[in-house]
């Protein structure tokens, strides 16, 4: 019970710990690389290409931090994006049009978004259940949708999908004497957009204090006159449509849909989250947090390729330890914080 | 048996969903086709007479999942989380098996006893790892074990050396599908065993007891004198001898060991039987057997969308759909509200005879 009473006392002081210390050891991590590895690592485009492959990753990953935070779990979102992908590639292959496309994206996560936030906060069904029903329900559509693997045939499609904003500055100058510019997706800007507007609602809106509220202590939460039900209802809303966009964005860099498209995904989002100092317990996290714990898997997954260890089961291992490592630092840290403020 | 007529009669005990569950998909499956459960007896290829039918394919494929059912009931009753690492330490069980029978030059009943104790004793270790981590360091169950879930695919892939070895031996063939003179698959027995050294081991100590006061109120059982780090530990030590088992039995089927494939998503399927048996993933009390119904049900489901010539691509879709029947009519909201209707109406019924 001390555990609990302590957290709601100061959670945005254990928010703020366990950012930090992700942050200092991202940095700790890519200064390493640069250091040893050079190679890629020493051009700015190496973080670039980062953001580009895992866009969609970032995107998801903060539609699960908001679930989280509020004390849930959804692990449908990779399904979700992987849905959005296939349906998206098949609409548009059919001569529909590139703001439809989008329009259709959010419309498919916000209608997983609604009936998972029905059947949880209204219905009061363990979310691990519901979502992982919606998980298979994604999953299977999508096999019904193609099993073939398809790829975009859209010429307006294709337009904006190679639009990418240079940054010459950040650019490096070639062997042959070229400069080439750092280049970031589209995708890229949509994910910053992201994670800023759920930053500014996690941090000044009242919804997002809320949120806190409930993952914190969902009994107070009701006593302060919180709208529990309907918080809950709104945070399984925001990570269905986050899977909408972040399946649009995926289909963005690829280009290509097939049935296991985004696999793991769900699982890769919940470590991001965790190394970002979310706790699945709820009131504890941060997307800032979020944000350099993906970039801090990636970079991880990067570092081990380009050191040599060609092995294919290396990167999952290391993965595996570094998230052994992380979950234990975060465990002795609130640990120790705790018995502090005991003695 | 005998708890399945009591919890009928009492009207909603624990086993009502699973039970109904089961009941509907019998109807359904007569409705459809009324031969859909007859049994035949065949003679498969070494000649023995052996049992065949939708029935026994249903209860055959369904026992890598009970077993593991029955584990996770024990995980979950106990930490109020899942372990959804199991299909990996799985792979990593069955990794070995096949390697050390496969570092011997022929393969005997010894070496089967010996590759199961050094698989179980792997198992082991890595449920005390879990274990650990939950227990000793209150990390939340499904998180500790998303390590394993990450790496333990990757670790069998390189116990195998980055191979899919093969094996192939009379014994390994009779422990995935029928033992010489028993027209029963073995797979059937061996859930059966297990679920018998289960009861007894809950028959002959006061571990179910425990489990479920650790469940209920951790600090209420650590302040009666239950040493809730050990019940904890041990829970995840149990469910990684069942992992072992299913495991092996998944590699005897197919007599190769895929560290892929092996068991793939075997921990969703597992943790949605501990549900469908009425068991709340919250923690706390639990029924072993609702479990291993909740396995039956998940692959009796499967069956009947495969003879209604669904593709195995699509069975997840309809799959999803049937859960989310099933898990809304269990849902305290709406068993709450049926009740209430059912007390309205019984209240009309009254008036209007009184009238």
């Amino acid at each position: 019970m001390n555990d609990k009473m302590n957290k709601k006392k100061e959670p945005l002081t254990d928010t703020q710990l366990l950012m930090t210390i992700t942050i200092c050891i991202f940095i700790v991590m890519y200064v390493l690389a640069m250091l040893l590895l050079k190679g890629g690592f020493l051009h700015a485009q190496q973080i670039f290409d980062l953001l580009n492959d895992n866009a969609s990753l970032i995107i998801v990953s903060c539609g699960l931090t908001v679930v989280m935070i509020g004390g849930g779990i959804d692990i449908s979102v990779g399904a979700v994006t992987s849905l959005v992908v296939m349906s998206c590639i098949l609409y548009l292959n059919k001569g529909g049009n590139v703001i439809f496309a989008a329009l259709l994206a959010l419309l498919i996560g916000l209608a997983f978004g609604l009936v998972h936030g029905l059947l949880i906060s209204y219905l009061e069904i363990q979310p691990f259940i519901v979502t992982l029903a919606g998980m298979f329900f994604a999953r299977g559509m999508t096999t019904i949708l193609s099993v073939n693997p398809q790829k975009v045939d859209h010429a307006g499609f294709e337009a904006l999908r190679n639009t990418k904003i240079e940054i010459p500055w950040l650019g490096y100058v070639a062997k042959n004497g070229n400069l080439v510019p750092a280049r970031m997706e589209l995708g890229v800007v949509i994910a910053f957009i992201c994670v800023i507007v759920i930053f500014l609602i996690l941090m000044f809106h009242r919804l997002g204090r809320n949120f806190y509220a409930m993952g914190g202590n969902q009994q107070s939460a009701l006593m302060l006159g919180i709208n529990v039900k309907r918080t809950r209802f709104l945070s399984y809303i925001i990570s269905g449509i986050l899977s909408g966009i972040s399946g649009f964005v995926l289909m963005m860099h690829t280009g290509a849909g097939n049935a296991t498209n985004a696999a793991g995904m769900e699982m890769n989002a919940i470590a991001s989250s965790i190394i970002g100092g979310t706790l699945l317990t709820g009131g504890v996290g941060n997307v800032a947090g979020t944000f350099f714990g993906t970039m801090t898997l990636t970079t991880i997954k990067k570092i081990v390729v380009s050191s040599g260890l060609k092995d294919p089961w290396w990167q999952s291992i290391t993965t595996g330890g570094m998230l052994c490592f992380f979950i234990l630092l975060q465990s002795i840290v609130l640990g120790r914080r705790q018995k502090k403020k005991q003695a | 048996m005998k708890d399945k007529t009591v919890n009928l009669k009492g009207g909603l005990g624990q086993l009502t969903i699973p039970i109904i569950a089961v009941a509907l998909l019998v109807i359904f499956n007569l409705i459809r086709d009324p031969g859909f459960f007859s049994i035949s007896i065949t003679h498969n290829n070494y000649g023995n007479a052996v049992l065949a039918g939708n029935l026994i394919s249903i209860i055959n494929g369904a026992s890598e999942l009970a077993i593991l059912a029955i584990g996770m009931t024990l995980v979950t009753a106990a930490t109020k989380g899942q372990d959804i690492s199991v299909g990996a330490a799985a792979a990593i069980a069955g990794s070995v098996f096949v390697k050390v029978l496969k570092s011997g030059a022929e393969i005997s009943g010894g070496t089967v006893i010996l590759a199961f104790i050094c698989s179980c004793c792997v198992a082991m270790i890595f449920g005390a790892f879990n274990g650990t981590l939950v227990a000793v360091f209150n990390i939340q169950p499904m998180i500790a074990t998303l390590i394993l879930y990450t790496c333990g695919r990757s670790i069998a892939y390189w116990i195998n050396g980055g191979a899919t070895p093969t094996v192939t031996s009379p014994i390994i063939n009779a422990i995935g599908s029928f033992a010489p003179g028993i027209p029963i698959p073995m797979p059937v027995i061996i859930v059966i065993i297990v679920t018998i050294l289960f009861k007894l081991l809950f028959h002959f100590t006061s571990l179910e007891l425990l489990t479920q006061s650790v469940g209920i109120n951790q600090s209420a059982a650590r302040l009666n004198g239950i040493n809730t780090t050990f019940i904890k530990l041990l829970s995840f030590i149990l469910l990684g001898v069942c992992v072992s088992v299913a495991g092996i039995i998944g590699v005897s089927r197919l007599g190769l060991i895929n560290h892929e494939t092996l068991l793939l998503d075997v921990e969703m399927d597992a943790i949605l039987a501990v549900a469908i048996g009425g068991n709340s993933l919250g923690g706390g009390k639990f029924k072993i057997s609702g479990s291993i119904i909740g396995a039956y049900v998940i692959q009796m489901l499967t069956i009947t969308l495969y003879a209604m010539k669904v593709s195995s691509t699509d069975v997840k879709a309809y799959k999803a759909i049937v859960i989310v029947l099933l898990v809304v009519i269990g849902s305290p909201v709406v068993k709450e509200r049926f009740a209430k209707l059912m007390k309205q109406r019984k209240k009309l019924a009254k008036g209007g005879e009184a009238a």
